[in-house]
């Protein structure tokens, strides 16, 4: 078995301590060695989109980045969404659209829209696909997720934004 | 009382109870969970597709530092299935194996990378047998048998059944058509692998935690091949990231770990990689079909053979009731007074195939509406009003005995034609666009459980806490489809509380009722009515008890925003935990139950359990697409889809199923595909995310939704499904498009731009404009079992033979 390094990784704000063999992606390290579990892997070959975080504040697909290289790095995993039991309002209309269907995809979704909003605060409908078209999802059909990042991005500027009536009872 | 029109949580747009859970990453799911001592396992798959096993040697692999336990099959020999007529799995491989990916041995390590280092050691002698690579293979290769059961050589399943006098009912037709289609094979791709952990205890109890949609079927499974009595294990089914149906058949993987953990006594893990998920499969058959229909010049059928070929690949799976899915459904959208069915399912050395959303539906669904649109081309009528005008009649029988209930498909057919501007475009837009139109059928629930018992389907138990808490606790597993949430809504629904008041507690065979799984659509109707029954049932007790408080009488008692109330008199009441004290204290510790077992089908004939539900929903698509003619690339623009849901408990989730539906059909209309390569064509050809087409934000079409509400009166509040039947109509919708555009029919999905431009090259060189198989294979079939339909005067029997040829 391969030594272990030990490195500080900056991690939802927090600097932690942690020792893993230096093969292991941030995925792995993330999981296994700092136990945030809310990190998901899909193929672990870089082709879903389900692990990714935010490193120094851009979409990263953590099963293809080693740990070792993460060090001094800024990184955000879905732990560190939501201050305390207050969410993000991607969480929140995530939540409250049904964006989230098995929940499985949903952590890679919210962070790469949250890097979106965070640096376009209104995208139109296809800078959102374009945005989110590394992160595959087989329950949603994407619209519920692009309704979600429409209406968190209208809460984010501030407006008093409600769900189209289309979008959650059909059209008439 | 819920008197229909006063609801305060069936009909709303609540979040589902485990949203927050869901979107701040703390659903914890099989893999999430590790245990003290865990070890990790690994299974060692067959490199070769069929073959005999002449040794297997884990000496080598034993002695490596970390390996705790290596099992083969000879250490569980009993054989399983998901069907009692198909036990024909073994944990891992006894004596041949049967596809590339088949088990032959299972490691359990201290960590990952010392179980893959041991299997790299373990040594495993093959004798290669000629592999069985296709449907035509498997009806003319008759040795070697891939199994020694069935119907005859490498035949898994054949199966006739004819519902009246099939050469009167075309005698009676202005125009007689065939057509053969093909619909590739494809899979779930569900975003989470399989994972499963289990824990043998010091008491000598087992616990496996797994991402399974069918714990019950888990249970009795290991039941079986561990020796182990069934009170001794306990199944528990970890939220699904993604089911599908890829989840449902009891895996090898399951049973591995639940052996190795028990024989290191120490608790053991198994992830599968995502190459691996593509060997499990159970994906859609590919099925070869042929259809003839006769007709009346107003498009009104007189009579419709249907015969269907499937690739069942190595095992029997769910297959005896896919390949009777293949011919069950295509009498309950239009009226097909006579009808004639002949089914075969072969064995090939590929992943073997099994339920996939619409399981057995789609592809003759996608035949059917195809061979109509050609139908009504050919009778000059417009192939929307067409089916318009020749619905199977709401609250009737159809020829082979499914009893229809609510039937909204006219509806469905009014809403997108008016949405999608249908008159307009259809036959109308330029050259490159078109629209195309298909409608489809699905069951809420199988009327038949799928081992024969007369017990309930769902069961719900009800508990409720002098402070007020209530728990419901349901085998029912959410698969993400937002079944925990129903469960609630409908308690709170009868309960005058609210949802998110409610402790939901599922899947997990020691704490729960029993619920059959997630599969067929059956969750809503089936756990709703039980949960409903429950419900109402404590909702009895606890009126009692504040009548006699309150000095009202019972009638006028009801339960509104967490409390009991007279109505006559509102605000003289007590709080709902008041009411639940009260109760007790009359009573004692108040819990319920409810259950629900369907209907009993009117068909008799042997057979007859696959294709009955106690309701079906109905659903219409249009589509609109663009082809370019140069590259043959089709692009859907927008999808219409108008379904009838019977009754939405929740429409926001109903809208989402209805959406990843679309989404779903989309796939497998323009890319999806199962496809195998070289050695026979039994390799897979890319058991990967990357090279396994599926659709992106990019490919993902616009969909205008129309919900249908007409209650029916078998489901919960009238509920009927919707995560499966929305999907059935695009690969249809999407193909009869293609044609609207540029004049080709592609008889075969996925709609591949190879297809469409073989097509149209063939057009250009006044050859049929038509890509698609031309044949179907010669079979043997077996003699009709013939049942005289229910408006000939059946009885829903087989006729007696001697009738039958009498009639012959």
């Amino acid at each position: 078995m391969s030594d272990k390094s030990l490195l500080q990784l900056m991690v939802n704000g927090e600097t932690i301590e942690v020792a893993f063999a230096p093969h292991k992606t941030l995925l792995e390290v993330l999981r296994e060695d700092m136990n945030l579990i809310g990190t998901k892997h899909g193929c672990e070959l870089g082709e879903c989109g389900t692990c990714a975080v935010l490193i120094d504040g851009l979409p990263v697909l953590s099963c293809l980045v080693l740990g070792l290289d993460c060090e001094s790095r800024d990184i955000m995993t879905i732990e560190g969404m939501a201050s305390g039991p207050e969410l993000h309002p991607l969480q929140t209309t995530f939540a409250d659209l049904g964006a989230a269907q098995c929940g499985y995809c949903t952590p890679g979704f919210l962070l790469t829209a949250k890097e979106l909003l965070d640096k376009n605060p209104s995208p139109a409908r296809d800078e959102i696909r374009e945005a989110l078209a590394g992160n595959l999802c087989r329950c949603t059909g994407y619209i519920k997720i692009y309704e979600a990042v429409e209406l968190a991005a209208a809460l984010l500027r501030g407006e008093e934004a409600q769900p189209a009536r289309e979008s959650i009872y059909g059209s008439e | 009382m819920n008197n229909g029109n006063d609801k305060k949580v069936i009909g709303k747009p609540f979040r589902k109870v485990d949203a927050r859970a869901k979107c701040t990453g703390q659903t914890l799911f099989a893999d999430d969970i590790t245990l003290p001592r865990m070890l990790y396992a690994k299974l060692l798959r067959s490199p070769v597709p069929h073959a005999l096993i002449r040794s297997i040697d884990t000496s080598e692999a034993l002695k490596l530092d970390g390996v705790i336990a290596i099992i083969t099959g000879k250490d569980l020999p009993i054989p399983y299935g998901i069907l009692p007529v198909s036990q024909d799995e073994h944990t891992l491989s006894v004596d041949k194996v049967r596809f590339i990916g088949d088990p032959v041995a299972a490691v359990a390590a201290l960590d990952e990378d010392i179980a893959f280092e041991a299997m790299n050691l373990i040594r495993v002698e093959y004798e290669p047998l000629t592999p069985v690579a296709s449907i035509e293979d498997a009806i003319k290769i008759e040795e070697p048998r891939i199994h020694d059961y069935g119907d005859g050589g490498n035949i898994h399943k054949r199966v006739t059944l004819e519902f009246g006098d099939m050469e009167e009912g075309f005698s009676q037709a202005d125009l007689v058509s065939e057509d053969i289609f093909f619909y590739e094979g494809n899979t779930h791709l569900p975003l989470e692998q399989h994972c499963a952990l289990a824990r043998f205890d010091a008491d000598e109890k087992l616990t496996l935690w797994s991402s399974t949609q069918t714990p019950h079927y888990v249970h009795r499974a290991l039941a079986k091949t561990l020796g182990l009595a069934a009170s001794h294990i306990r199944v528990i089914a970890t939220p699904n990231g993604g089911g599908f149906g890829g989840k449902s058949d009891p895996f090898n993987h399951e049973i591995a770990v639940a052996k190795l953990a028990i024989i290191t006594g120490r608790p053991v893990k198994i992830t599968l990689t995502r190459e691996e998920v593509f060997y499990c499969h159970r994906g859609r058959h590919p099925v070869l079909m042929w259809i003839k229909t006769g007709v009346k010049r107003d498009g009104s059928i007189t009579a419709m053979h249907f015969r269907s070929f499937l690739d069942g690949g190595a095992y029997g799976s769910y297959g005896v009731a896919s390949t009777f899915y293949t011919g069950a459904l295509q009498t309950v959208t239009y009226e097909v007074p006579r009808y004639k069915f002949e089914g075969l399912r072969a064995f090939t050395n590929k992943p073997p195939c099994g339920p996939k959303r619409g399981h057995g539906t789609p592809q003759p669904r996608f035949a059917l509406e195809v061979h109509i649109d050609k139908i009504a081309e050919k009778l000059g009528l417009d192939p929307a009003r067409m089916r318009r005008e020749h619905l199977q009649p709401p609250f009737s029988v159809t020829a082979n005995y499914l009893r229809v209930g609510t039937m909204g498909l006219g509806r469905c057919i009014d809403k997108v034609v008016e949405g999608a501007d249908w008159n307009n475009k259809f036959r109308k837009l330029p050259s490159g666009r078109g629209v195309g139109i298909a409608c489809s059928s699905y069951l809420s629930g199988a009327g038949l459980p799928i081992y024969w018992n007369n017990m309930p389907h769902s069961g719900v138990q009800l508990r409720l806490d002098r402070q007020g808490g209530v728990c419901v606790m349901c085998g029912s597993t959410d698969i993400g489809q937002g079944s925990d949430s129903i469960l609630a809504y409908i308690v709170a629904e009868v309960l005058g509380i609210d949802p998110f008041d409610i402790r939901v507690l599922t899947a997990d065979t020691d704490l729960t009722p029993v619920d059959l799984g997630s599969y067929s659509s059956r969750v809503t109707l089936m756990t709703g009515n039980a949960a409903l029954q429950a419900a109402e049932r404590a909702r009895e007790l606890l009126t009692m008890a504040v009548s006699e408080k309150l000095n009202a009488p019972i009638e006028n008692i009801s339960f509104a925003d967490r409390r009991a109330f007279d109505v006559e008199n509102p605000e003289v009441g007590v709080s709902f935990a008041e009411a639940v004290q009260l109760a007790e204290a009359k009573f004692g510790t108040i819990g319920t139950v409810g259950s629900y077992t369907p209907p009993r089908s009117p068909g008799k004939f042997k057979g007859a359990g696959v294709g009955p539900s106690p309701a079906y929903s109905y659903s219409a698509a249009v589509a609109e697409v663009a082809v370019d003619v140069e590259t043959g690339i089709v692009v859907v623009e927008k999808v219409w889809v108008a379904h009838d849901i019977g009754q939405s408990i929740n429409p926001a989730l109903v809208m989402g199923q209805v959406e990843g539906s679309i989404y779903m059909g989309l796939g497998e209309a323009l890319m999806e595909e199962m496809t195998y390569r070289a050695n026979r064509n039994v390799v897979h050809k890319f058991p990967s995310l990357l090279e396994y087409k599926s659709p992106t934000t990019l490919e993902m079409c616009d969909v205008v939704t129309y919900l249908i509400e007409d209650p029916d009166p078998n489901g919960p509040f009238g509920a009927k499904e919707v995560g499966q039947g929305p999907l059935l109509p695009v690969p249809p919708a999407v193909v009869n498009a293609i044609y609207d555009a540029v004049g080709v029919r592609i008889d075969e999905v996925p709609a591949t731009p190879e297809k469409v431009l073989a097509a149209l090259r063939a057009k250009e060189k006044g050859k049929d404009a038509r890509y698609g198989p031309k044949s179907i294979p010669h079979v043997e079939w077996p003699a009709p079992l013939k049942v005289l339909p229910p408006s000939e005067g059946g009885d829903g029997k087989e006729m007696p033979r001697e009738a039958v040829h009498a009639r012959d």
